[in-house]
Formats: C-alpha cells, structure tokens, sequence
C-alpha cells in the first residue's frame, strides 16, 4: 500500500474512472482528480508555500493536513482564508495564494 | 557553588521566577529554581502577555506597573544582546491601548477613572469617536468615549519567561524542573534552611515562593498559610485573517472586571490581533478553584461581548480557546516580601492578571530587599506585613 495517487490502473481497489479536474493557482492551470483536496491538487502541482508568514515572511503550507492547523489558507474564487485541505477541488477553482505583511512596525 | 547547596532557592519557574533569577544570578547571588513542571509550565503560559497601565486605577500596583514599564524596553535590548539573534524574540510590542465605552454610564465612569490616572502620571489621551476610528477603523460605531494609552504593550508571554530564564542561567542559576517540593527543611532551632524534594535536599539561606496561584499551597507545604487564589481566565483565538485590529482594544467594563472582588463570573472585552493573523479575545474572571473545564456560557459571552466593540468578527471562525488560572490576592496587591512569620521564606506572588508585565519590576524590588540596599520605590506596600493582609494571615501552621 502506498500513500501515493496510484496510476488508476494500477489502482488494487478499483475505483470508479477518476473525472479530472483543473483549478488555477496564481493562474497556473493545474490539474487534479476529482475528490482530490485542494491542497492535494496543489501540492501535486509542484507549490508546497501556500501563503507567508506576516513576521517574518516564512512558507506555510500543509503541515497537519487535517484542518486544525490553518496553516495551509488561500484564496478560493476570491473568498479568503479557506483551509486547502478542507476543501475539495472543484473545476475551475480560481486559487489565490495569500499574504498579509503586519500592519506598521516590527515586534522586536 | 555546592551542588545542594544556594543563596537562593525559587520555587516556580513563571515569568515571576526566572525574572528573580536573572536579577539575582546577575548580581552574583546562587540561585537555584526548581518547578514541579517545566519553565513557562502554568499561568505564564496560558495569559496574553499584557504590560499594562490602562487597567489600572492609582495606588500601589499602578505604582508597580509603572516601575515595570520603565524596564521592559531596556531588558529586551539587554536579553536581545545576551542571547543573540537565535533565540526566539520575544516580540516586545507597544502598540499601545485603546478603552472604548459604548454606554454613557460605561463613559462617565471611564472618563472619572481616567482623570485618576492621570495625576497618577499615566499618559492618557481622551479623543472622540472620529480619533478612535482612525486609529481602529473596524472599532463600532457606537462609541460613547474612547481614550488612548500609548504607554500599554505587550510581550509574547512565554518566550519571555524562557528569555529570561535562558539568561539566569547564564548568570550562573540552575534550573530543576520535574522537582516538586515536598516540604521546609529545618534546622535544629527550627528555622527554614532549604526545602525537601524527591530528588533530595535543597539548602539555600532563603525561599522564594514565585509559583503564582499555586504559591498558596507552597507556602502551606513549608508550614505557613498564604491566601492566595486561583482565578480563572478564559480566551478565544480566531482563525487567521488580514490585520485588522492594531492596538489593544477594551471595552471600559475591563477596569471594573479586574478590580473587582467578586467570585462570580466576570466578563468584558479585551480584543487584540497577533502577528500570526489570528485575534485573541478575552476575557473573562472567575474563582471556580482549579477547575479547568470547557465553559461554553463564559466563551460564549466573551465572544458576544467582543463582537460589540467589532462587528466584523461575527464573521469570524474560533481556532481554538485556552484558559489560565490567575494568582488572585484578597486585597489586589502582589506580596514582594519577606514573610514576618518565618524568617528565611519570601515571597513574589499575587500578580493576578498582571504578572508579565510586572515581573520585571517585582524582580528588581526582590534584589534590592535581599541586598539589603534601599528599593526604588517604596516597597511597604507588598509586604506580608502590610495592615490589609492582616485578617487573612494566621501563625505559623
């Protein structure tokens, strides 16, 4: 067993045909299966930095994976903060990626 | 410096605790601090990291919170220095408070009680709803009168305890967590030498209880009684979002919830963003002893409380809430002493909600007193000794 997207031949449960599905990140048309998370389609898609930190501008992306650590927000069809990995991706999803930079002045 | 064997033994290793150490280990006294958990391990880790003056009316702990923010900046210069650019910073913001009352029976008592603080010397700046908008745009409509408190801040509160443990132990203090004190060691005359723990023995010439609400049941494990409650406060923290609160914003309620005595409870808004994106709304007091449960009618107060002073974030989703148990004092004031009943045993204890930004100056008060040399300001106030703990105090156990 593997925790990989098996080519869907290969696949020892036999799914039903996967229904592709393409969303844009930034624009950059990507593709996924249908079901697939929208932090699952972008992931396959090459980005892993879904949004910067507003301190010191860091990647985040997906660390749990499962909803609780609101890391991995973007935009979706211009609706903010929702977690990628909570949502499926839907034919022509319009991803943006965030940031938000602090308001005024540094936190020493 | 023998293994067993300090000046000083603290019990806690709170903010209150590693800010006596550092002060002490700097000025070459042995300290040793021991905690049954670890640095950082209770309420200086489940509370915002206030430094306030805004909340607090004058007499003696406004006195203290002054002496403490004439502190905070150079000790964050001076941790930043000794530490170096690898450790965390402990994000010492002052973005300074704004009070906000929507009633006007919430604004003649604000503006009596901000009158107050100023001769007291605290720079409070009354402006109108259009001020008080321009500084925070979301803020409600609804503003009766809005006052502006440029000297309030804040630090991330458990990054500053390990900060300033970090540097006492630089200074030479030893650290011993997981050790819980199991009772006073006494000499043959009966006087306090040290404590006893699992781990063995601790002698030191002095004891200092910095263990916050639990300092009570540390003070009766070395014989005394020490009234010293917990009191509960509660939080909520939203999911990220846009920047979109820039200073500490309170509902003028606040004052009236801190300074009270009342067990039941007690909520009002105190509603800031992070630099994460998220918001921490607060707060809430109440005296339920250690009772840590889930209070959905205290969250959800909180919550409708905070929407009050920001409509948007009834739109917001809640990540998560968190809560902390508050060193509660019979008569509001923190004891930085000696206890007159059992020389040897000393106190710093009693912040309440105030023990972040506090810690600094009860650390600087506590050095001088065990020196022996004279206290910037006078420190008769948070004696064991003073007249208002009298009825709470009884003899030696």
């Amino acid at each position: 067993m593997t925790a990989r997207l098996l080519p869907f031949l290969d696949d020892s449960i036999k799914p039903a045909p996967p229904t592709l599905v393409t969303i844009t990140v930034d624009g950059i048309p990507t593709s996924g299966v249908a079901g697939q998370s929208l932090a699952g389609v972008i992931l396959a898609g090459g980005t892993l930095g879904f949004r910067r930190t507003s301190a010191l501008g860091r990647p985040r992306g997906v660390f749990c994976g499962i909803g609780v650590c609101f890391d991995c927000l973007v935009e979706v069809n211009g609706l903010r903060d929702v977690r990628a990995c909570q949502r499926r991706a839907s034919d022509g999803d319009v991803v943006t990626l965030q940031h938000d930079g602090l308001p005024s002045g540094d936190a020493t | 410096m023998n293994p067993l064997t300090s000046d000083v033994i603290i019990v806690g290793a709170g903010i209150i605790g590693a800010a006596c150490a550092r002060a002490l280990a700097s000025a070459g006294v042995g300290v040793t601090v021991i905690d049954r958990g670890t640095t950082a391990g209770g309420t200086s880790s489940a509370c915002e990291g206030n430094l306030l003056v805004s909340d607090k009316g004058p007499g003696h702990e406004l006195v203290l919170a002054q002496y403490a923010a004439s502190l905070w900046r150079s000790t964050v210069t001076e941790l930043r220095e000794q530490l170096g650019d690898g450790f965390p910073s402990v994000e010492f913001d002052p973005k300074g408070g704004v009070v906000v009352a929507t009633t006007a029976a919430g604004a003649g008592s604000l503006l009596g009680f901000v009158a107050g603080q100023r001769l007291a010397g605290v720079d409070a700046r009354v402006i109108d709803a259009s001020e008080a908008r321009g500084l925070e745009p979301d803020l409600t409509a609804r503003i009766e009168a809005a006052v502006y408190y440029p000297e309030d801040a804040q630090v991330q509160p458990a990054i500053a305890t390990e900060a300033l443990m970090a540097s006492a132990r630089l200074y030479g203090a030893r650290l011993l967590e997981n050790t819980r004190v199991l009772g006073p060691l006494l000499d043959s005359a009966g006087s306090l030498i040290g404590v006893t723990t699992p781990a063995g023995e601790l002698r030191g010439r002095r004891v200092l209880v910095a263990a916050g609400p639990w300092s009570g049941e540390v003070a009766g494990l070395l014989g005394v009684r020490l009234p010293v409650r917990p009191r509960r406060g509660e939080l909520l923290v939203t999911t990220r979002m846009r920047h979109r609160i820039f200073h500490k914003v309170y509902d003028a309620d606040y004052v009236g919830a801190v300074g009270s005595d009342d067990g039941a409870l007690q909520t009002s808004s105190v509603v800031e963003s992070t630099g994460s994106g998220t918001v921490l709304i607060g707060s809430s007091r109440q005296l339920v002893g250690f009772d840590a449960r889930l209070r959905v009618d205290v969250l959800s107060e909180i919550a409708a409380k905070a929407i009050r002073l920001f409509p948007f974030l009834a739109d917001a989703s809640v990540m998560r809430s968190y809560g902390g148990f508050r060193p509660f004092m019979p008569d509001h004031l923190p004891v930085i002493s000696e206890d007159p009943r059992m020389p040897g045993l000393w106190y710093a204890t009693g912040h309440e909600g105030a023990g972040i930004g506090l810690s600094v100056a009860t650390a600087d008060l506590i050095l001088d007193l065990m020196l022996g040399r004279p206290t910037r300001i006078d420190a008769a106030p948070y004696s064991a000794a003073r007249a208002s703990l009298a009825p709470y105090l009884e003899a030696v156990a």
